[in-house]
């Protein structure tokens, strides 16, 4: 082939291709949306017609669909026939004749060659009165839901706060969703049999704000892409009317603190030697919390009469902990056993300490010789001033070299003395929880208080262990395993974590 | 040999010593056992004479401690922390409850210079113990206010169990150092 038939094909190609897609882009506007009929037996499809802004839909698809039996007489009337209940439609008439009673219609019934066209609003209007099924046509989004479907109308509203954004997505009639975490992708469940949904469900917001992207996964599942710089979301739900909503509060993160401008280097004194970086910690949020449930394997813990073991409890109450935090806060949740086996106190810190978890959370029950003691109680920990003497000495920076040239500068702080940095932050959070507490569980005499406590002393975050009530007081032994106990301490856990993150929050900005 | 990999046979090495050095300065304090202790070996005391010692048992409401004054035997030096201890570990009749678990014998006591008393329990201090926090600390001042309060060459105190360092009793207070007093759980 030489050029100049090489040059024809291409051309050829080309505006063949132009064709296909001028075709292709024709058959889009002119072909309307058909209409999704959800049922019972799924999902499927009936085409409509679309003339001028009216959308038709062809009475043969619809007796296909509705089993619906047609007689046209030599008067231009036309019979749909259901289990004996009867509509009469007549050409170019905006009427339907449902058993003698007239019904309106917004355009009148058509023939194209052999078919009779009938508006669409002919399903509610007409057939839904013949019809053994609820017929619930949703115009705007083309649904046509068959029965008792539960398909919620949801909407998805997103608005900037200061700072922060909101996600509000209200589903009516009310259907209730659960929210699950996966990285920075929040998935919705709704309770619902499909959803009757927009899609996109969300115009894009921008890649720089804090929700990315709404998606429909699936019938009844949105998705939700958080940003990179959001600092955690808390979900929550309550009823409007008739509708439920959903509100998912995003965080932002604190700003990153600008570098100081360079200093001028004309009539620049001896610098002095640069000055370690402050050992504080520079916890601005709550993104990871270390829960750590007293006790397991052979070490059970405490007893109540009635054969409780702490070990049991403190588990089954992390894992209600950790499941609030994860769907509700968006927190990720360290467990430092999700099953029934030893651990050494050090292992158990060492979880937190290396996932880098922003606060550690030690739950236990307690136990007095004295049986009518009751009530939760707080620890945060205690060192005696030599120990503390012995810390602020030896934690340092040390600049160290690095395999393969360079330096780098790493913290040393001794293992057993972590906590001793984190002591005033332990205290306010122990304080939080124990506002928190208070009026929901029974609370110890004294509810906050200090002590040497092991697995508190190597934590390198904010720490508290929680005693959330006695064994050996009877009445508390059978609250504690119970639902209601659980839950109304999970959730004063939570909110407690919520007004901490934002006093950190506060004290950022 | 190139610059990298004597930065990190440097590297390396620093680890080791590092290491060692970690080892030699982490070894606990020199234990008393393996030196003769610091107080002299009490001579025979004079039968019956007594000094009056706080004790300290559970309070009526189950929160703290209260002290009792009671007469202990009369010793010198160590054997005056020992019979302290076996004092304040002693069976008590209602209506004083002891913090400390039913059976729990002392091994060994030991003073330092410093004033770190070692007292070497025996393991039913911690096998019978009930657990939880509360009761944890309530038995573990018990010991270590009864010698601090009543010795004052006593500075702190270090729970050994069957001769050995354990991180806990019942998995709350750590006894990997020697606790110093602390009256505040005294009423």
């Amino acid at each position: 082939m030489n050029l100049r038939s090489r040059r024809v094909v291409s051309l050829a190609l080309a505006l063949g291709f132009i064709a296909v897609l001028a075709g292709h882009l024709a058959s889009q506007t002119t072909t309307p949306v058909p209409l999704t009929v959800l049922s019972k037996d799924g999902r499927r499809q009936l085409a409509l017609t679309l003339v001028g802004d009216q959308e038709f839909v062809g009475v043969d698809d619809l007796a296909t669909f509705f089993q619906l039996t047609t007689r046209e007489d030599a008067l231009g009337a036309l019979t749909v026939s259901y289990k004996g209940r009867s509509i009469v439609l007549t050409v170019d008439q905006p009427l339907a004749s449902v058993a003698g009673r007239l019904v309106a219609l917004p355009a009148p019934s058509t023939r194209a060659g052999r078919r009779w066209l009938v508006p669409v609003e002919f399903i509610p209007r007409a057939l839904t009165l013949v019809y053994d099924t609820k017929l619930d046509l949703r115009k705007p989004s083309h649904l046509l839901v068959m029965g008792d479907l539960r398909v919620p109308r949801v909407t998805v509203r997103y608005d900037l706060l200061s700072p922060g954004a909101r996600l509000t997505i209200d589903a009516t009639p009310r259907a209730t969703s659960t929210v699950g975490q996966d990285s920075e992708r929040l998935t919705i469940k709704f309770d619902a049999d499909a959803l009757d949904i927009a899609n996109p469900p969300l115009a894009a917001p921008g890649p720089q704000s804090l929700v990315q992207a709404v998606r429909v996964l699936d019938a009844v599942t949105l998705t939700v892409d958080l940003g990179p710089r959001n600092a955690g979301f808390r979900a929550t739900s309550q009823p409007v009317d008739t509708t439920m909503r959903l509100t998912i509060d995003v965080a932002e993160a604190a700003p990153q603190v600008p570098l100081p401008p360079a200093a001028p280097a004309a009539p620049a004194p001896v610098a002095p030697p640069e000055a370690p970086p402050a050992l504080g910690p520079a916890v601005a949020t709550i993104r990871t919390v270390a829960i750590d449930p007293g006790h397991g394997g052979m070490d059970e813990g405490a007893k109540g009469a009635n054969g409780t073991k702490e070990k049991d409890v403190t588990l089954a109450v992390a894992r209600r902990v950790k499941a609030a935090l994860e769907t509700r806060l968006g927190i990720r949740v360290l467990l430092t056993r999700d099953d029934d086996r030893d651990l050494l106190v050090d292992d158990r810190t060492a979880v937190a300490n290396n996932n880098k978890a922003d606060l550690f959370i030690s739950l236990h029950l307690n136990t007095s010789r004295r049986a009518p003691v009751a009530g939760a109680s707080i620890y945060y920990a205690a060192f005696d001033r030599r120990a503390e003497d012995t810390a602020n000495a030896a934690a340092r920076i040390e600049r160290v070299p690095v395999v393969g040239g360079g330096t780098r500068d790493i913290e040393l702080t001794a293992w057993d003395l972590a906590q001793t940095r984190h002591l005033d932050q332990s205290r306010s959070f122990a304080t939080v929880l124990e506002e928190q507490l208070r009026d929901h569980v029974p609370l110890a005499a004294k509810s906050v208080d200090r002590a040497p406590l092991a697995v508190l002393k190597s934590a390198n975050m904010p720490a508290v262990l929680v005693e959330m009530g006695f064994l050996t007081n009877a009445d508390q032994e059978t609250a504690v395993i119970g639902n209601d106990f659980q839950t109304t301490f999970v959730q004063a856990l939570s909110d407690a974590i919520v007004k901490y993150r934002d006093s950190l929050a506060g004290a950022a900005r | 040999m190139t610059l990298p990999r004597a930065a990190a046979l440097a590297g390396v090495t620093a680890v080791v010593l590092a290491i060692g050095a970690a080892i030699v300065l982490t070894r606990p304090a020199p234990r008393p056992a393996a030196k003769a202790p610091a107080a002299p070996v009490a001579t025979a005391a004079p039968a019956g004479r007594k000094i009056k010692a706080r004790l300290f048992y559970l309070s009526d409401d189950g929160m703290h401690l209260t002290s009792v004054e009671r007469d202990v035997p009369f010793a010198e030096g160590a054997d005056q922390a020992r019979e302290l201890v076996a004092a304040q570990i002693a069976p008590v009749a209602e209506p004083l409850l002891s913090a400390i678990p039913t059976g729990t014998s002392l091994r060994a006591l030991f003073i330092t210079e410093r004033g770190d008393a070692y007292v070497d329990l025996s393991h039913d201090i911690s096998t019978s113990h009930p657990g939880g926090t509360l009761e944890e600390l309530l038995t573990v001042y018990t010991i270590v206010d009864a010698l601090t309060a009543n010795l004052p060459a006593v500075q702190s105190v270090q729970i050994l169990i069957d001769g050995k360092e354990v991180p806990t009793l019942a998995g709350h207070v750590d006894l990997r150092q020697p606790l110093g007093k602390d009256l505040s759980l005294v009423q």
